[in-house]
């Protein structure tokens, strides 16, 4: 499983470049990013090389952090690769919380981060169903 | 036009008789029907006939508005539940309130000091006014009500919020005085004029201003938008609600009722009287309250007193405008705020820090209060709902403790200032 980060951001200036220069000084590279708002606060979300040291050094530097367990599927760069996926979690009665898209240099395909209430289920089904998830080594 | 000439007009020495002997049977009736009040004088060795002077007053213990709270919500009557035909109460430090009785007597003292403050604004029987104030358990708009009333004058108890409607009501209605917080009268005319009104077209011509003070700038600005003349009048629930003083048109200082409420000034720290122009905090004593009458009550409000007769004629003792509080209080859109109460309402929401900052502004002409927390619980990070749902329990409880919507603001642990000596978290940006 894939451990994602998540950081509370207050909607103020600098507050972004603040966490990104704290992971930067502790050597710690950003893989995934997403950042969702409201006009009060955001979270900023992402897969970072070693999740633990990362939530560590930002709770040390004063921001509320936590790890999330995720999945990363690789899908076909073409229409209707995602929708496929989205079907095969419904038909498993799987709620999803949240999913964003990276690319990821060494491959051509797309890559989707879900967040789901019901991991191991939504996991499973997909598998049974073929469709490629992607292990900590391949990201790390 | 004055109401009652034979009181407003009357001589010092008829006033100080008045006060002295309903002084003295005010201290009886506490003595004898009030177990907290007995207590209270006895340990300070005072016997009801001992009061030969109205400068005898300053034996008396003050009675602060704890002392109502730990009578909550009954216990400082001094007349038995079926005597009472009104319950009033306000917003008290804790999130309880502080109750208040009138009995019928009470209520027509009520609308008698009332009816003195709108004649002495410039209402008449002719007036149709439009009451803004909420028609709940804070005492604005009903003391208003009765009292223009009494007055002759016709009611519109529109009550507070739907700025639409009450527009539309002023236009339709043709109102002619009209009672509110300044600030909301700013706001109305903010927002009628957006609708393309001529404001100073309407037949508006009185305002009755109550409910949190307002600076000479800000009356000249009400005055000039809405052409009429705005006065300002005062009171607390403890007392009676409002009544206790108000202006003439004169606008210098309010009159005081004073053969129902004796108004004394004392030193802020050493809590002795000062003289007359001196500012420091206001205490008062009721003098012919049945339900609840009140000794000594510590207003928290700064203001000062002015003894000298007034153009308009009236020889009453007039207090100058409310110059601040001693306490933290704060005044917002006529609501009585503690920040006490905003921490209890905070400390009992689980994920945030116990560190807060207030800060009140105006947004146009009406206050606006933000509340910023911590977010310390990183648990909730996983779902966005759960961080809105927070800022909404937080605007939910604050509003059911408050009485007013806050604005409330999620920022991050250790982001907030944080204080080694007395904790300064309210900034009034007003």
């Amino acid at each position: 499983m894939i451990k994602q980060l998540s950081v509370f951001i207050e909607n103020k200036k600098g507050r972004l470049a603040k966490i990104t220069g704290v992971l930067a000084d502790a050597g710690i590279d950003l893989i995934a990013l997403s950042i969702a708002d409201t006009t009060n606060f955001g979270i900023m979300r992402g897969i970072v090389k070693d999740p633990d040291k990362a939530v560590n050094i930002l709770k040390e530097n004063g921001f509320t952090a936590s790890l999330a367990e995720v999945f990363v599927v690789e899908v076909p760069d073409e229409p209707g690769g995602l929708s496929n996926v989205l079907q095969l979690l419904d038909e498993a009665d799987v709620s999803i919380e949240y999913l964003y898209s990276f690319v990821f240099a060494q491959n051509e395909n797309a890559l989707i981060l879900f967040r789901v209430e019901d991991i191991d289920g939504a996991v499973a089904k997909l598998k049974q169903n073929g469709v490629k998830l992607l292990t900590a080594d391949d990201i790390y | 036009m004055i109401w009652n000439e034979g009181i407003e007009c009357a001589s010092r020495e008829k006033i100080e008789a008045i006060q002295l002997e309903r002084l003295r049977s005010t201290v009886e009736n506490c003595y004898n029907n009030v177990p907290h009040y007995k207590k209270k004088l006895d340990a300070a060795g005072v016997k009801p006939g001992d009061f030969k002077t109205l400068a005898d007053i300053t034996k008396i213990p003050f009675t602060e508005k704890d002392d109502l709270r730990a009578n909550y919500p009954y216990k400082l009557f001094a007349v038995p539940m079926k005597d009472v035909v009104r319950i009033h109460a306000s917003s008290g430090t804790t999130g309880k309130p502080t109750v208040v009785g009138y009995t019928q007597n009470d209520l027509d003292m009520w609308a008698e000091v009332v009816a003195r403050l709108a004649c002495a604004a410039g209402a008449t029987s002719e007036d149709i006014a439009q009451i803004s104030f909420g028609y709940t358990l804070f005492t604005g708009a009903f003391g208003l009500h009765y009292g223009l009333e009494k007055l002759g004058a016709t009611i519109i108890p529109i009550s507070g919020g739907n700025t639409d409607r009450q527009i539309n009501v002023m236009e339709d209605f043709g109102t002619t005085l009209l009672v509110s917080t300044p600030s909301y009268a700013l706001y109305l005319a903010e927002v009628a004029k957006k609708k393309g009104i001529d404001t100073k077209k309407l037949p508006l011509k009185i305002g009755m201003f109550g409910g949190e003070g307002h600076t000479e700038q800000m009356r000249a600005q009400i005055e000039k938008e809405l052409d009429i003349i705005a006065t300002e009048n005062y009171g607390l629930s403890e007392i009676i609600g409002p009544g206790t003083s108000g202006e003439c048109t004169v606008k210098d200082g309010m009159h005081i009722a004073e053969d129902h409420f004796y108004c004394e000034i004392v030193d802020k720290d050493t809590l002795e009287p000062v003289p007359y122009g001196e500012p420091g905090e206001m205490v008062i004593t009721s003098l012919s309250k049945e339900a609840l009458p009140i000794l000594r009550y510590r207003t928290k409000d700064i203001t000062w007193l002015i003894p000298e007769k007034c153009k308009c004629g009236r020889t009453s003792m007039r207090m100058a405008k409310i110059q601040g509080r001693t306490d933290d209080m704060l005044i917002i859109r006529g609501v009585n705020v503690f920040p006490s109460q905003i921490e209890g309402v905070l400390l009992d929401v689980e994920g945030i820090g116990p560190h807060y900052e207030i800060i009140v502004k105006k947004d146009g002409v009406m206050d606006k209060i933000e509340v910023m927390v911590e977010l310390v619980d990183a648990s909730l990070l996983e779902s966005f709902s759960a961080l809105e749902e927070i800022e909404k329990k937080i605007k939910h409880d604050l509003f059911t403790i408050l009485n007013i919507s806050a604005d409330v603001h999620l920022a991050e642990p250790e982001s907030l200032k944080r204080f080694e000596g007395k904790a300064q978290r309210v900034t009034d940006l007003r």
